[in-house]
């Protein structure tokens, strides 16, 4: 029984890493007042990006770093649209996704059938032994152990130092920001720059650590569902955590729930994660006080320095 | 001069445009152009990969005979209509359509179209201008599953699986059979995981299964994820569509692997010397069009021995999988001794055998 | 060096311009494309944009795929205007297409002229009743429709795959995931003979102007675009802002649900595990880049429309894989997007001041 625990545990953690880079992203993102709907564009890109290059160098890092550089890249060209050119954010996220789709099936045309030995987890010595903790913390794969630095890192970033608060301040109100002094365009840049670099790690976890091939379309909606978990958090990291795995951990209960073989329709059960998702955060959003204060004034408006 | 000049050039240039014109067509009398409908991109590595496999290797067995093009990640329904006619009023000959959903449209099209030759793959409508052909999956998983029953030590297997038609349940039913023909204790669990393309997905049921103890895992959707996802925990793999080996060295005991291009050459063939005539095709591993891919070194020797033989078995006919006697979940029997399931009843399959766990709902 | 900064008034020349700007800047990139992948880009842009209609079937399709965006997006943009966030028309279509599938399923042994408005009317229930879910949850609970509604995406379409692939499957269709065909009297009629052009495009139509009446003439589209351009402002002029939601999700959902009927009883014949190939989600973009404004909308579903077409005609003729079409299309709606800059802001080239710095000197 414990076996099946740790199981449904370490598959949950799995399950959750990808949604936990780009919805950490994200987040960080629409903090500095810009709504990026792009995720999965960008997320794709990511994977297809750093597959190929571990492909071709036959080094997994460069391709985890390709990754990264790759969700940046497409971040920057939305940060380009709706930052200099004042595009809807909306319109230009969704363009964005259209975009990175088609781009990365091309990129992949010569990727399709390559195998690749995905990032191996690191067994902590005697550590990774104990029982239960031991493969639930101590022999999980490097990128896992990553995103915990990121939350951790992210969270300490927005709420403890000047330039989080900075950059809070930008989603709140730019207009005071830039009355301040602060170069607001440059800030969101940063944020949404920041936010296709999670997201291409999203895209690096799932084509290199959690499925290490490239297929078209291989995100399959993860990004779509990174976006909405932000809003699940109501904009805070921690949440973001507590979404990704209850949105990986209900995927995975109801697998476990098939695979014992019970009479439910199996469409019905996958339902469950999105329904789940939905009536935790209409628990949550009853206090229109939380929301309130942590979401971003003025998310998804459009703001140019001279109006 | 000036003048006469570009005259002359225009009149080199028609003489040029013409010349082509009439090569082209020319190259078009003897030529016929074939059309393919796939509905997921060629890269899914899946189904449709395997389709453009083989309709490559017609292209490489015809040569300069055929002229193939293929319109990929076609939605069913609607959409296909309009793809399927466009190949028809664009002078194609012969138009492949690789996907169940087809079937309406395909049929529709041809209406229209009596002169040119549709083939549709694992529909059931068929007309005096469209074939069907679909393969005989199951053989190849049944002699999987038999692989798979020797080589189990907890008795457990796992099927990952996308949608719950009559084909994919051939496939569940046909890999428990040949599983329980060599180990009656076998029992196959099931997961769906609707979709036909989710590599993360099947991953994530993979790991359930292993996590419940199954030692075998198998799928019947797209992607490598299974195989990859049982060699990291180190059980065994049985692929599907195409030898997997290389995602998963050590665990993949084998595969059931497509294989189109024979018959699309065939009929090719067929339709360029006027003999094409609508058939309901099913082939199997007798035909060549569902192998078994090698299997993998750690399968002893006997087992080898014992699957050579039923492969064999299978190509003079003297073993049908669903052969009796077979009992459903309720222990009942439903195929008598002595007799085997008919085609019809093969397509359109409903039901679970004795050894598959989970209902299907009714 | 180049400055940017607003206008005094949006300017009226570059509004009908800018997307002239955007589809020139788009054929100089796919001259650049198809010269650097060896192509011949007069061939290319042949076969994009002038193959796929160049004749009346062609065009009759160009139609049966610009109604339902056309439709969805002109109900969409009404919520739009006010920020009410529907992203999920996708799903608001699917189980349209349910409720308005479903009745003619329900009543197949039926000949009736009355069937098909009732199925008009049952998709457009249907989506309403769907649209109204997050709607319910944003005026009641305060939860973002944002993700109520994307989420509800994925359940209706899994649950019309559960319906497909059980209670409503074909009693002779050997247990594969289809309906019945729906009987004659339940498909919509083709309005130009010799296509698959059906009533979708006339309701699209009537949509279209309907919209246009709402936005220009209604109080309440007044209210909405009050509400859309300032929250406070309209609060403050004792609007309630849930009405608007209301009415937002309401009509995007109604709209995107007779879509997705139209869809089903159109083109498709019957229910299918899926009923759209994303025009919810295209649906969205059409809106924007036609300035959630129904005549923008009208053009831009046209021109999406033509993209898809011309995608698989690039396939057909070049031989150029699916993946470039999304490339293309990405790119298009990057330059209309961009180029829309242009309506608000304009280009000033400053002269250089005496003041130096690095950025400066490199340009």
């Amino acid at each position: 029984m414990t076996e099946t625990m740790v199981g449904i545990l370490l598959a949950t953690l799995g399950a959750g890493t990808p949604l936990v880079f780009a919805a950490l992203g994200e987040l960080v993102t629409e903090k500095s007042g810009v709504l990026n709907l792009g995720v999965e564009g960008m997320m794709i890109v990511g994977a297809v990006c750093g597959f190929a290059v571990a492909a071709e160098s036959e080094n997994l890092w460069l391709g985890v770093v390709m990754s990264v550089f790759a969700g940046a890249g497409m971040a920057l060209l939305f940060g380009i649209l709706t930052l200099t050119f004042q595009a809807n954010q909306v319109a230009a996220g969704l363009a964005l996704t259209i975009f990175g789709i088609g781009l990365s099936a091309y990129i992949g045309l010569d990727y399709t059938s390559v195998a690749l030995t995905g990032i191996q987890q690191i067994h902590v010595p005697v550590l990774s032994d104990i029982p239960v903790i031991g493969p639930l913390i101590f022999s999980l794969d490097p990128l896992l152990y990553l995103s915990f630095v990121a939350f951790g890192a992210i969270t300490y970033f927005l709420y403890k130092t000047k330039t989080g608060l900075l950059l809070r301040a930008v989603g709140e109100s730019p207009e005071s920001a830039v009355s301040l002094g602060y170069p607001v365009i440059a800030i969101r840049y940063m944020a949404v720059l920041f936010g296709g670099a999670m997201a291409g790690l999203g895209g690096a976890y799932l084509a290199l650590v959690y499925t290490p091939l490239w297929v078209e379309a291989m995100t399959a909606g993860r990004g779509w569902i990174a976006l909405a978990l932000v809003v699940f958090s109501t904009w805070r990291p921690a949440r973001v955590m507590v979404g990704a795995y209850l949105f990986g951990g209900v995927t995975i209960i109801q697998f476990h729930v098939q695979g014992f073989g019970v009479d439910i329709p199996s469409q019905l059960l996958s339902m469950l994660p999105y329904l789940a998702t939905i009536v935790v955060l209409v628990l949550i959003s009853r206090d229109i006080n939380t929301i309130r204060l942590n979401a971003p004034a003025s998310l998804g408006k459009a703001y140019h320095p001279s109006v | 001069m000036r003048l006469m000049n570009i005259s002359k050039l225009l009149l080199i240039s028609t003489a040029g445009v013409m010349s082509a014109i009439l090569s082209l067509a020319a190259l078009g009398a003897d030529s016929l152009k074939i059309g393919f409908v796939y509905v997921s991109p060629i890269g899914d590595a899946g189904w449709t990969y395997q389709h453009d496999q083989g309709r490559l290797q017609m292209e490489e067995a015809l040569g300069g005979k055929v002229e193939t093009k293929y319109i990929e990640s076609v939605p069913e329904g609607g959409e296909s209509e309009r793809v399927i006619r466009q190949f028809a009023t664009d002078g194609y000959g012969l138009v492949f359509t690789t996907s169940f959903g087809y079937m309406n449209p395909t049929i529709k099209v041809a209406k229209q179209f009596p002169k040119v030759v549709f083939e549709h793959a694992t529909g059931y409508k068929s007309a005096k201008n469209v074939g069907t052909y679909v393969a005989r999956f199951y053989e190849g998983r049944y002699l999987a599953g038999i692989v798979a029953g020797k080589m189990t030590k907890s008795n457990v297997a796992g099927y990952v699986a996308a949608f719950p038609i009559p084909e994919v349940l051939r496939g569940i039913n046909a890999f428990t059979l040949g599983m329980r023909s060599v180990n009656p204790d076998a029992t196959v669990k099931v997961i769906w995981v609707n979709s036909w393309f989710d590599p993360g997905r099947e991953r994530e049921a993979a790991d359930v299964f292993i996590a419940q103890g199954a030692d075998v895992v198998t799928h019947h959707t797209d992607s490598t994820a299974v195989v990859q996802a049982a060699e990291e925990a180190g059980v065994w793999s049985v692929g599907y569509h195409s030898d997997m080996s290389k995602y998963g060295p050590k665990s993949h005991l084998t595969a059931a692997t497509h294989h189109w291009g024979d018959y699309y050459t065939k009929v090719a063939e067929e339709v360029m010397g006027g003999n094409w005539a609508s058939t309901d095709i099913w082939w199997g591993i007798k035909e060549g069009m569902i192998k078994l891919a090698p299997l993998n070194q750690a399968v002893p020797e006997d087992v080898a021995k014992h699957v050579a033989e039923k492969e064999a078995a299978i190509k003079d006919g003297s073993l049908h999988p669903f052969q009796g006697p077979i009992k459903n979940q309720a222990g009942e029997e439903v195929v008598a001794a002595g007799t085997a399931l008919t085609d019809e009843d093969l397509l359109k399959m409903e039901w679970y055998v004795e050894g598959v766990e989970g209902k299907l709902p009714k | 060096m180049l400055k940017i900064e607003p206008r005094p008034q949006p300017s009226k020349q570059m509004a009908y311009l800018s997307p002239l700007i955007a589809v020139g800047l788009t054929l100089v990139t796919g001259v650049i494309f198809s010269l650097l992948v060896g192509l011949n880009p007069l061939s290319a842009f042949h076969a994009f944009f002038i193959s796929p209609i160049d004749d009346l079937y062609g065009l009759g399709e160009l139609g049966v795929k610009a109604a339902p965006l056309m439709l969805i997006a002109v109900g969409l943009a009404i919520g739009f205007r006010s920020n009410v966030w529907n992203i999920g028309a996708e799903g608001q279509l699917t189980f349209g297409a349910i409720c308005g599938g479903g009745l003619a399923l329900y009543f197949y042994e039926v000949e009736s002229a009355w069937i098909l408005p009732i199925m008009i009317l049952g998709g457009a229930v249907g989506g309403m009743l769907w649209a109204s879910i997050p709607a319910f949850l944003r005026t009641r609970f305060n939860t973002n429709e944002i993700l109520v509604s994307l989420m509800l995406n994925y359940v209706a379409i899994l649950l019309l795959s559960y319906l497909v692939h059980d209670p409503w499957r074909d009693p002779d269709g050997f247990n594969f995931p289809e309906s019945r065909l729906f009987s004659d009297s339940a498909l919509l009629p083709v309005v130009l003979e010799g296509t698959r052009l059906h009533l979708g495009i006339i309701i699209a139509l009537i949509a279209v102007v309907l919209g246009w009446i709402f936005v220009r003439k209604s109080f309440v589209g007044y209210q909405m675009q009050v509400a859309g351009l300032a929250d406070l402002a309209a609060l403050y002029a004792g609007f309630k802002r849930k009405r608007m939601v209301w009415i937002g999700l309401l009509v995007g959902g109604g709209a995107a649900g007779i879509a997705g009927l139209c869809e089903v009883a159109g083109p498709i014949g019957q229910l299918l595990p899926s009923v759209s190939p994303g025009y919810g989600y295209a649906a969205i973009i059409v809106a924007f880049v036609g300035r959630l404004h129904p005549i923008g909308i009208l053009l831009a579903s046209l021109l999406m429309s033509l993209l898809y077409l011309g995608g698989e005609s690039a396939q057909m003729d070049l031989g150029l894989p699916s993946a470039i079409t999304g490339v293309f299309q990405g790119v298009l709606l990057f330059y209309l997007l961009g180029a829309d800059l242009f309506i608000n802001f304009r280009v000033k080239i400053t002269k250089t001041v005496a003041t130096r710095s690095v950025g400066e000197v490199a340009s």
